[in-house]
């Protein structure tokens, strides 16, 4: 029975293959046909999985074109859980690699927005900080506060214009994105139950990931002012409080 | 920058967009509104293998909701008299 072990996940993922010896119908026939009706089941229902999982890369490639790369993709990923909603985790890493794709470089950034979008609306709930008390923070102990952050917040950093990609695609009357668009960092909330793609301004994506990193407010700032002279955390932390994504705070100068 | 600048700037900040957002909380409130979304224009992100995953398969799909700025989305009134409704509803189901 190894053999059939062994050989059954290959053939199941790869038609070319022979159907395994020993595999049989319930009246101990060869199950040829039977596998065969299985396996394409099996690849159709992954290829369903992805394009329910990527639709604004289905928008951009179209659904036949997105199907036949995706079914390639199915071929050599099997599912490593039976999770189906994490299904295609190595998807855009897998884009970039297709040279057919390589003139829309963007595409597997809009599939990395789209996977981080999936992965914030499963993530833990976590109850958000009361404004009152980032209100009631003394100014001189602002620079050392420390905050720990909702395990439903992403961030997405890109080369590419991949919000207004994404929402041009996703969300009706937005406008098309320009074609020599700025390069976009994207921070992920979930304030009521889905989650919130929103750009964020110079330098704000190097203030999150220092926060994200444990840093303090004084160091993240510190951080995007290194990378824009005229940063202002305003905005993020407008859209970090608006998107329930501060869950703690330690005031205290040694963690 | 000096100490007390940095945290000057960073208090302001923090102020201003507490601020912004008291104002703003009320008018983002939101609720689920049946039957309303346009085929593939419903809002479930929660993806493959769950209960809403996909998308909405026709216009105005009774058991696929969006979310609307709350306290519209019974008087909302869609192509053929269609209205929108809190719950799920029998209409407009694929077939």
């Amino acid at each position: 029975m190894t053999g059939l072990v062994d050989d059954f996940l290959p053939a199941l993922m790869d038609p070319d293959r022979p159907v395994p010896a020993g595999l049989q119908d319930g009246l101990g026939r060869p199950a040829g046909r039977r596998f065969n009706v299985y396996r394409n089941n099996v690849t159709v229902s992954l290829i369903d999985a992805l394009m329910q999982g990527f639709p604004a890369v289905v928008k951009l490639l179209g659904a036949e074109y997105f199907a036949a790369i995706a079914r390639v993709f199915v071929q050599d990923n099997p599912p490593q859980s039976r999770l189906m909603m994490h299904y295609g985790a190595g998807f855009p890493a897998f884009l970039e690699t297709v040279p057919a794709l390589a003139r829309l470089g963007y595409v597997g950034d809009v599939a990395r927005l789209e996977l981080a979008l999936r992965r914030s609306y499963h993530a833990a709930d976590a109850e958000p900080l009361d404004p009152a008390l980032l209100g009631a923070i003394a100014p001189d102990d602002l620079p050392a506060t420390r905050f720990t952050l909702a395990p439903a917040l992403m961030l997405i950093r890109s080369d590419w214009p991949i919000h207004a990609i994404w929402a041009f695609n996703m969300i009706p009357g937005s406008p098309a994105p320009q074609v020599q668009g700025q390069a976009q960092d994207v921070l992920i909330t979930r304030p009521d139950f889905d989650p919130v793609a929103q750009p964020l301004p110079p330098g704000g994506s190097t203030f999150v990931a220092a926060l994200i990193a444990g840093a303090s407010l004084g160091t993240a700032h510190d951080a995007g002012l290194a990378e824009t002279a005229d940063f202002d955390p305003t905005t993020i932390l407008g859209l970090l409080i608006a998107g329930g994504a501060l869950t703690g705070l330690n005031t205290e100068t040694t963690p | 920058m000096s100490t007390m600048i940095k945290s000057l700037a960073i208090a302001g900040a923090m102020a201003t967009a507490l601020a912004a957002h008291s104002t703003s909380a009320q008018a983002q409130a939101t609720e689920k509104c049946f039957g309303v979304a346009l085929a593939g224009e419903n809002d479930c992100a929660a993806g493959p293998g769950t209960t809403c995953a996909g998308s909405s398969k026709v216009d105005y799909q009774g058991n696929a909701w969006k979310l609307v700025p709350a306290g519209t989305c019974v008087t909302m009134e869609k192509e053929g008299g269609r209205k929108g409704s809190l719950e799920a509803l029998d209409r407009d189901l694929p077939a």
